[in-house]
């Protein structure tokens, strides 16, 4: 399979790429890793006039930190996002999943920035970025940046806030502390595969019993989605509350049935899910 | 739309060409330059089949532009040998039986070797997860984790003896 022709540019700078961007107009496509975007347009399901490469933008690939955050360049591929030691110590969440992503090929060429900007609701770092309280840095034109909260990101199927004329440049993730348990749960039946349904768990551990939790679901509509019934259930609640706050994961989702998984199942992958992600994350007996 | 002038090196010869900027790298390789050991399974990112090393890493021929690869080292399963003789990795192919058919092995020896060269000292469950990517519908995969475990040894000591070491 061979894509449609295009015409191909190679930005150097996140400013060139907004000026190449600018210049084609609507029809022209960032390419990143390339690891979502061309497997779509070989089918065919993506037509881009111009591919804008900014895989070669080094500036857009790199780990730091401040007090509180882990900044990550939205350029940088699922192998250094695993393999980086400042985002095991500070969010190591992120690093696992990041591991968790297809196979060892797709991690060398695949970018967080991409997976992020893709908006596939079955993608894994979504999900960890929405329970970690993750923020997006979008860059436009002129350098102008404004920052969205995962909370507002993620607007629909293949579909975000960033603007026809605007890049992701950074993705930035508050540390988790000491008493932060986490866990990533994917469900799926073959290596390599998608999840079928995921579970991002964080619980803020207290006395041996949770203070908080944030928990959000891979694959259960159209974005990634907080379960917010199961988070209230399980605030300043006891182990033995798990079971039935994990009932409620299903709460305000929308799966969809495929050949892998009717949308009831996916239903009850939530629900189990969510329990073991919440166990696994408390830890302990 | 046009074309565009790519310069790679190839198995460590340069390489200068006109591609349409739609060209998959595996093309390139299989077509262009007659590099045909790489193999199209699946054309579809799962198989691993059209498995190459670009600047050492492993990665998806049939998933990558050829302008992609601009400016970038690419080494395919014909660069592995070296004057005639067996790289001590496809030798333990050869020796345990790492394939019947032969269609995956030159993207199971191209993972294999972006792996090992980076985990000279794998375990047998690191092995299997290192090949998450590259489908075998032959094998059952038993004899292919062995030969790459067998490699490992021999690898290191033939990195040993290139660089000089005494009984490395
Ligand atoms: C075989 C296979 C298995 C996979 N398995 C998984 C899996 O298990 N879990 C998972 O989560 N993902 C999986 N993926 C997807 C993989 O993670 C992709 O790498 C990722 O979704 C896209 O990243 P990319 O850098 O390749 O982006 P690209 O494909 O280059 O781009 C994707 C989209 O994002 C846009 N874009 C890219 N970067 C930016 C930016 N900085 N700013 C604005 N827009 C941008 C592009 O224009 C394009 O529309 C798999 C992919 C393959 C091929
Ligand atoms: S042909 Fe490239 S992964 Fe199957
Ligand atoms: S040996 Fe036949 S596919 Fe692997």
């Amino acid at each position: 399979m061979i894509p449609a022709e295009f015409n191909y540019e190679v930005a150097d700078s996140v400013d060139h790429a907004l000026s190449l961007l600018a210049g084609y107009g609507p029809e022209a496509k960032l390419l990143a890793g390339g690891h979502s975007l061309i497997p779509m347009m070989k089918l065919r399901f993506a037509r881009p006039s111009a591919l804008v490469d900014i895989g070669r933008i080094a500036a857009l690939s790199y780990v730091e930190q401040d007090d509180g955050h882990i900044r990550i360049g939205a350029g940088t591929r699922h192998h250094d996002v695993h393999h980086s030691p400042l985002i095991e110590a500070g969010c190591p969440l992120l690093s696992f999943t990041a591991g968790l992503i297809g196979d060892p090929q797709v991690r060398h060429k695949g970018t967080i920035g991409g997976s992020v900007a893709h908006g596939d609701p079955a993608s894994d770092l979504p999900t960890v970025l929405l329970a970690l309280d993750a923020e997006f840095v979008l860059t436009g034109s002129g350098g102008a940046t404004r920052v969205v909260p995962a909370s507002d990101f993620f607007k629909g199927f293949f579909e975000t806030a960033i603007g026809p004329e605007e890049i992701l440049t950074e993705i930035r993730v508050p540390k988790l502390g000491a008493s932060s348990g986490w866990s990533y749960l994917k469900f799926s039946r073959r290596a390599q595969d998608w999840a079928i349904v995921g579970v991002a768990a964080i619980v803020e551990r207290s006395n041996g019993g949770i203070g908080s939790a944030r928990v959000a679901l891979t694959n259960m509509g159209a974005t990634p989605l907080r379960a917010s019934s199961v988070e209230q259930a399980l605030a300043g609640a006891e182990r033995d509350a798990i079971p039935a706050a994990a009932a409620m994961a299903p709460e305000g989702t929308s799966p969809t049935s495929d050949t892998n998984a009717g949308a009831n199942y996916r239903r009850h992958l939530a629900d189990v899910l969510v329990g073991r992600a919440v166990e696994e994350a408390l830890g302990g007996p | 739309m046009g074309t565009r002038r790519v310069s790679l090196r190839v198995n460590g010869v340069p390489q200068e060409a006109e591609v349409e900027p739609r060209t998959l790298l595996v093309y390139f390789l299989r077509e262009g330059l007659g590099l045909t050991g790489t193999k199209v399974g699946c054309d579809t990112s799962s198989c691993g089949s059209c498995t190459v090393l670009m600047d050492g890493e492993s990665v998806k021929s049939c998933t990558l532009l050829a302008v992609q690869a601009d400016g970038r080292e690419v080494t395919t399963i014909e660069g592995v040998a070296e004057g005639g003789e067996l790289h001590p990795l496809q030798r333990a192919f050869q020796e345990n039986h790492g394939l019947q058919c032969g269609f995956c092995t030159p993207g199971m020896v191209m993972a294999a070797l972006g792996y090992l060269q980076k985990n000279p000292t794998p375990s047998e469950e690191s092995v299997r997860l290192a090949l998450e990517g590259n489908l075998c519908r032959c094998t059952g995969y038993t004899n292919i984790v062995r030969s790459i475990l067998a490699a490992a040894p021999a690898m290191n000591g033939h990195a040993a003896a290139e660089a000089g070491v005494p009984g490395g």
